[in-house]
């Protein structure tokens, strides 16, 4: 049995890219992950993936926020220390809404900035699991989980007629580990 | 996708022949990846050194209090807030072209969105300095936050402008940040796996183990739309309660309604006009005149033009509502911007806003490097000086003609103000330097769409109207950065 564990198509170009993907789906070999250098639009609806939720995250959050701080304006305006400015009500709704409005888009971002951190594993000092270094330059990587997935020369033909500039048999997972 | 090919007649937004994604990569990180230029060193020396006048003239206020500055009992409020609101202003182009152009799907803003977003977050630095020196007693800070107290919770008062006005940068600065970081993530990770050694170890901790995958692309795309659509409103928030720190007083000259939108079209302005004397010369410098390129630099000057007319507008709108409103404070107070003896301030306000922003009229002018540079320059001036003759020549004289006075700065104000420039561009410095001053991948996804070489392409196919392929050609004449012979033997 080979030790490769992860296959790598390597493209040039997103539309080859694009290409490969088709190919290996009709030939019926699962992909394990796409690396791009950029967003490409459309891998995600090939691969399955589906819509993110995050924005359902930032309303929720969105509207944490603004309650928090209009629950606190009204504890400390009205009911804590009440101040009588002219006589006027000591509920001024009208001016709490400045800072209603900016702790709602306050704890919608980074609600949401770190549910999105926190859903894909991003945080400072994560060890990268780059299969290839190349991946966040100029090439477009499809790996392919070598195992169950034989014969590999097929594999590396299919690559190869979408158009791959590189097929690489990794024996690591992960490169950037080293 | 990007196979997308665009429409002939729009301007291209990468020129040069055969840039590679490798060639982007490249590029841009030239300045990160190799030894700063000479220019770089006398740009940071000269800053540092701003910085450091900053250092000193902060420190003699904290030590000596605010009487060190030129302020008196009638002017009581002058070049710390002018600073302020400046700095506030300028601050709002990055977030405008961050956000603002991504909701309006304006690719051009891809290659100018970064550097803007950094400049946005440095400006916002130097302005909050101001919140924290013109307490004169630092810590004294503490109380704009609604925390218990001795007083027997006596809280800060949530109906002001001012506590508003805490509120709204505070969450601005924050909002930037994590926007501006966010899209640095997968450049970061660009930095990191073309480094070896420490180098690799520090951007691997900074690019939180971005790896390109698809998902983490997919939710990274979301995150970015949602962050533009929350931050849009808020950037328009931020600078209308800055002008209500103003609009809710009873001061002639700031007892105005039309402050809010006046406020926020100046903001936009001065931003545009700091991105531009930013830009201009980092172009030039890092050499990247194939990324920002000449049409960048027009679109540019094109909403200079437009907000710098707004600004027009709400000047003459004033002066009108102060004739029309009858009353005789509010008639003298602009009359006296004029005739005062501050005459000279105004003459810079408007003369700098409105007349000479009226010559981008002009394509001539538009697309001239060295003008467009010195009228970006030349707004700076004149935006600053708007909120000096808003402030201090309405403060000067106002009802009571016993207490008028005239303000006069002291080396500290000037030291602080000029410091605080030192200090922006001892940052910007520094970040052109560490982090990559262009978003690389948000460029990559335009090189098979709106590239000069993808146009080429498509003209060497034929299958285009003869007419638009001119049209394309004629505008191609501004760029600086084309070599126009090849389109002349075609």
């Amino acid at each position: 049995m080979s030790s490769t564990k992860y296959i790598l198509g390597i493209f040039d170009d997103p539309d080859d890219l694009m290409h490969g993907i088709d190919k290996l789906q009709k030939n019926s070999v699962p992909i394990y992950d796409v690396y791009t250098p950029m967003p490409i639009h459309g891998i995600d609806a090939k691969l399955g993936i589906k819509d993110s939720r995050l924005g359902y995250a930032a309303f929720m959050f969105g509207c944490m926020g603004g309650t928090t701080i209009f629950t606190l304006v009204y504890y400390f305006l009205v009911h804590d220390w009440p101040m009588d400015i002219g006589g006027k009500n000591f509920f001024a709704i009208p001016d709490f809404i400045p800072v209603t409005f900016e702790w709602t888009v306050l704890f919608a971002s980074y609600g949401m900035a770190f549910t999105f951190f926190f859903a894909t594993h991003l945080f400072p000092g994560r060890a990268p699991r780059v299969m290839d270094l190349r991946a966040t330059n100029d090439k477009f990587v499809i790996a392919i989980d070598a195992k169950g997935n034989i014969p590999h020369e097929d594999i590396n033909t299919i690559l190869k007629e979408a158009g791959a500039s590189e097929v690489k048999h990794n024996d690591r997972k992960y490169v950037s580990y080293e | 996708m990007a196979s997308h090919s665009e429409s002939i007649i729009r301007e291209p937004l990468i020129t040069g022949n055969n840039i590679t994604y490798g060639q982007i990569t490249d590029d841009i990180l030239r300045p990160v990846e190799n030894m700063p230029s000479k220019a770089w060193w006398i740009g940071f020396t000269v800053a540092s050194l701003g910085a450091l006048l900053w250092v000193v003239s902060i420190s003699y206020t904290f030590w000596y209090g605010i009487g060190s500055w030129g302020l008196n009992k009638t002017v009581g409020w002058a070049w710390d807030i002018t600073g302020f609101v400046w700095w506030v202003g300028i601050g709002h182009a990055g977030t405008l072209i961050s956000a603002v152009l991504l909701l309006f799907r304006q690719n051009w803003r891809n290659s100018i969105n970064r550097s803007a977003e950094a400049m946005t977050i440095f400006a916002v630095i130097c302005a909050a300095t101001y919140i924290g020196a013109h307490m004169g007693r630092p810590w004294m800070a503490l109380y704009s936050l609604p925390l218990p107290n001795q007083y027997g919770s006596l809280w800060v008062n949530f109906n002001s402008p001012l506590i508003w006005d805490v509120f709204a940068i505070s969450t601005y600065f924050s909002v930037s940040l994590v926007f501006w970081y966010t899209g640095l993530l997968p450049d970061m990770a660009s930095i990191r796996d073309r480094a070896t050694g420490l180098r690799r170890r520090i951007y691997s901790v900074a690019s939180f183990g971005w790896t390109g995958s698809v998902k983490t692309w997919q939710r990274f795309e979301t995150v970015s739309l949602i962050l533009a659509g929350l931050s849009t409103p808020l950037v328009l928030s931020v600078h209308t309660i800055v002008s209500m720190d103003f609009a809710t007083s009873l001061e002639p000259g700031w007892h105005t309604t039309i402050f809010p939108p006046y406020f926020v079209a100046g903001a936009i302005f001065s931003g545009f006009a700091m991105v531009q004397t930013l830009l201009l010369v980092t172009r030039k410098v890092l050499g990247l005149e194939n990324y920002i390129t000449m049409f960048h630099i027009e679109s540019m000057n094109k909403i200079i033009l437009v907000t710098g007319s707004v600004v027009g507008v709400a000047y003459i709108t004033e002066f009108f509502i102060a004739y029309y409103s009858g009353g005789e404070y509010e008639q003298y107070t602009f009359l006296n911007r004029f005739i005062g003896p501050y005459w000279w301030a105004a003459c810079m306000m408007y003369g700098c806003n409105v007349l000479m922003t009226q010559m981008m009229w002009s394509k001539k002018v538009r697309t001239n490097i060295p003008i467009s540079w010195v009228l970006s320059i030349i707004v700076n001036i004149g935006m600053w000086f708007e909120r000096f003759v808003i402030i201090v020549t309405s403060l000067h004289r106002d009802y009571i003609p016993s207490s008028w006075a005239m303000f006069y700065p002291t080396w500290v104000d000037v030291g602080v103000f000029v410091g605080s420039i030192g200090i922006f561009f001892t940052m910007f410095l520094l970040f052109i330097r560490v982090m990559p001053s262009v978003a690389i991948a948000e460029v990559k996804l335009l090189l098979k769409s709106a590239s000069e070489q993808a146009k080429k392409k498509q003209i060497a196919e034929g299958h285009l109207d003869p007419a638009h392929v001119e049209f394309y050609k004629d505008n191609l004449i501004k760029f600086d950065s084309i070599d126009h012979s090849e389109y002349e033997k075609a």
